[in-house]
């Protein structure tokens, strides 16, 4: 019997009747609601859900919102939910779905994603951090970058280099890495915008029981797959409302600032507001066909269309302020939880929206994506395919 | 909420117009028809009015139609947009029924339902909603019509025209049998959908509504129309993002598949994404069409935002296609002429763009 909206709210309304929001300690609540499978209701019974259609979690979400319930604040723990739960849920063993699933949720235990490296931004599959056997333990020396949150992690999700001698995409092995183990070093990575988002992390010799390995040997890639398909279906998100996102601030601008007005910044700004409803619109669609279990290829084109847009949207912000725009708000070494577009200024936007095109696969690498998999066009090139890592060019 | 996909029911009605059109409206009979003395294929049309309905489909089952929505008819539309039929679904269906449904003119509504009769709304095909009602016809104190309206769609074709009058006591709506006009079709810039002057020398002429419900019937007419007309251009550009692609798998220059060259494919994964957007943003006009709300601006951001697509995709269409792209034989041109005119019909991305910025408050 599959589960209904109904059930699931009267699941809710009697967990909330059983677990006082305004008197239950938050942690408690929150360990309460995943043991009673309301947490994320498509995973497995005992392990925060029952199996439920992942479309009803609004259906949830809502009844405990409308109560005033404590969440996990999924903002700061975005990794974790999105990107190494799926995966662990897809090929932990029992032991490392019932160890790691629940303080993951409840937010108790901060994860952060080990993949990219100096050397292995697109082409991630060349990395080379280099984990090595040692009895019931593995050894793992490198260096990898631009990890969100690595400072306030106490997990990682990590892909290793275990085998140099075969072809890139064969050699690898995944890993839930301890972030406090010895060897585990957090550098800030400071962006054009001045703060650090991000971090380099050094892996120096660092001992990873076997136990913690997801995935066979040598099969990292297949798992990082899973971790990647998630990540892109996170970064769907929530229904806006229009002029929610950054189009709603620099409309407010051009309302309340008259003196600001030109005719040709006017033809520009209605153009973006096009193109920001348009998108708003195709995001919406783009989750209704996954409300009926029919999800289309269409997230990579919005991702390579959202990134103009802000790109172009926030240039256009910097150029209407005029003398204002050639001040920055500031320019200070800091390091923010989460990026924050609406709390700093237009010049802040504009520096942070180049990274748009960057982040989570480049508008070029995209591109070859919706080319060869949605279109399919013939693929690029793959010179290294049949190569033994250790022997790539680099 | 806003309901953004297709239902069943729309993809069964897309199979039966897709299916007719491949059959009947292949690209070698649609260039062969077009410097005949007969460029509208109406035997087609007869049969989409007969076999599919149509002529009717967006009219209430009361006044003789098939009760359905904006939304089938923009379905029908988007399937005529791929294949350029040379049909008169825009000017009949879409303009001339629409203004006569919302006139209340139920005689002349049920002739048009049942594919007895084709109407076209004589307007200029430029004229865009919110216009203001045109004054380039009169209405007589004998109750006749004269005046002259350029560049009219598919009124060629038409037994009956829906004309905006000025009359003595404000804006009339009138219904005038094509017989009793002039009617010229023009060396139309668009192949498949023709223009013509229409001039009326004291045309005897049927009033069906005034004041300011004419005004009335006539927004909502160029409302429908400029709505629609954005699934017809996402049909467009569906053509020629398919056919390009297409085209470049299977054509080869310095030993491989041109498709696989890197900035073609970079250009046809930005016509993808452009076709996205396309998609939400029709489906998004047909939708406020059919339940009422948020009309203006769900039309006026659709119009400005697909007409340019459409014309991008087909321009990109000539160019990929490289020499072929640009012969009269290949039908590529048909397209960009189409979507090169509709970026005009009911109102240019420009005029759109400057009916939103009022709607949504940015003021100049």
């Amino acid at each position: 019997m599959t589960v209904t909206a109904e059930d699931l709210t009267r699941q809710a309304t009697e967990f909330l009747a059983n677990h006082d929001p305004a008197s239950t300690d938050r942690m408690d609540f929150l360990r309460a609601r995943f043991d009673a499978g309301l947490a994320w209701i498509h995973f497995p019974a005992g392990l925060g859900g029952q199996n439920a259609p992942r479309a009803l979690q609004s259906v949830v979400d809502e009844v405990f919102t409308a109560a005033g319930a404590p969440d996990n604040n999924p903002r700061r723990i975005g990794i974790g939910l999105g990107m190494a739960a799926p995966t662990i849920l897809a090929f932990g063993t029992p032991e490392q779905r019932e160890r790691f699933l629940r303080p993951l949720w409840t937010g108790e235990e901060v994860w952060c994603q080990l993949f990219s490296e100096p050397g292995a931004g697109s082409d991630l599959a060349a990395l080379g951090t280099r984990a090595v056997r040692d009895g019931d333990d593995w050894i793992v020396t490198g260096q990898k970058v631009w990890t969100s949150g690595a400072h306030e992690s106490q997990w990682a999700i990590l892909v290793t280099r275990t085998d140099p001698d075969v072809p890139k995409h064969q050699g690898m092995t995944y890993f839930l890495c301890d972030m406090t183990a010895p060897g585990v070093e957090v550098r800030p990575l400071r962006q054009i915008t001045g703060e650090a988002e991000f971090n380099e992390v050094f892996l120096t010799d660092v001992r990873i029981p076997d136990t913690q390995r997801l995935g066979a040997v040598g099969e990292g890639w297949k798992v990082a797959q899973t971790t990647l398909m998630n990540e892109r279906v996170a970064i769907g998100g929530h229904v806006q409302p229009r002029e929610g996102g950054l189009i709603g601030i620099v409309a407010k601008t051009w309302r309340e600032r008259p003196e600001l007005r030109t005719p040709e910044l006017r033809d520009r700004l209605v153009k973006h507001w096009v193109e920001a409803e348009t998108l708003r619109l195709a995001g919406t669609r783009l989750r209704q066909q996954l409300a009926v279990g029919a999800p289309g290829p269409e997230g990579s084109a919005m991702k390579v269309a959202f990134s103009e847009l802000n790109q172009a949207l926030t240039g256009l912000e910097v150029e209407l302020l005029g003398e204002e725009g050639l001040a920055y708000d500031d320019w200070t070494f800091r390091r923010p939880a989460i990026v924050d577009f609406t709390g700093r200024e237009a010049g802040y936007r504009y520096l942070r929206a180049k990274g748009n095109s960057i982040e989570g696969g480049t508008s070029e690498v995209l591109r070859n994506i919706i080319a060869e998999r949605v279109l399919g066009l013939p693929s690029e090139p793959r010179v290294d395919k049949d190569v033994a890592w250790k022997d790539l060019p680099r | 909420m806003t309901d953004l996909l297709y239902s069943d029911v729309e993809e069964d009605l897309r199979a039966s117009v897709r299916d007719l059109l491949a059959d009947k409206a292949g690209a070698e009979a649609l260039l062969a028809r077009v410097e005949t003395a007969e460029p509208y294929d109406l035997k087609l049309w007869r049969t989409l009015a007969d076999e599919v309905g149509v002529a009717g489909l967006a009219v209430p089952e009361e006044l003789g139609g098939h009760g359905a929505s904006a939304r089938e008819v923009a379905v029908v539309a988007e399937e005529l947009g791929r294949s350029v039929a040379p049909v008169p679904f825009l000017g009949s269906v879409v303009l001339a029924t629409t203004a006569l449904v919302h006139a209340g003119a139920r005689d002349f509504v049920g002739k048009l339902a049942a594919g007895q009769a084709i109407g076209a709304l004589a307007v200029p095909l430029s004229t865009a909603p919110g216009a203001g009602f045109p004054s380039s016809v009169t209405a007589n104190p004998d109750g006749t019509l004269s005046g002259r309206v350029g560049t009219v769609a598919d009124a060629s074709v038409a037994d009956l025209l829906v004309v905006p009058a000025a009359g003595p006591d404000g804006p009339g709506l009138y219904v005038v049998e094509a017989s009793a006009a002039t009617v010229s079709e023009l060396v139309s810039f668009d192949l498949t959908r023709r223009v013509a002057d229409v001039t009326l020398d004291n045309a005897p002429a049927t009033p069906v509504a005034s004041g300011p419900a004419a005004a009335g019937a006539l927004e909502q007419a160029l409302l429908f129309g400029a709505g629609i007309l954005a699934s017809e251009q996402t049909g467009v550009a569906e053509w020629a993002l398919t056919e390009t692609v297409r085209y470049l798998k299977g054509r080869y220059q310095f030993g491989r598949p041109v498709g696989g060259f890197q900035s073609l494919k970079h250009r046809l994964a930005n016509l993808y994404t452009d076709l996205v957007l396309a998609r939400a943003a029709a489906r998004n006009a047909a939708d406020a069409l059919a339940t009422g709300t948020d009309v203006p601006i769900s039309v006026a951001v659709a119009q400005a935002r697909n007409a340019p697509i459409a014309v991008r995709a087909t321009e990109e269409a000539i160019q990929l296609h490289g020499g072929i792209g640009m012969t009269w034989e290949h039908p590529a041109h048909l397209y960009l002429k189409r979507a090169k005119a509709d970026e005009i019909a009911l109102g240019t991305p420009g005029k759109h763009r400057a009916r939103l910025a009022d709607l949504i408050d940015l003021p100049a």
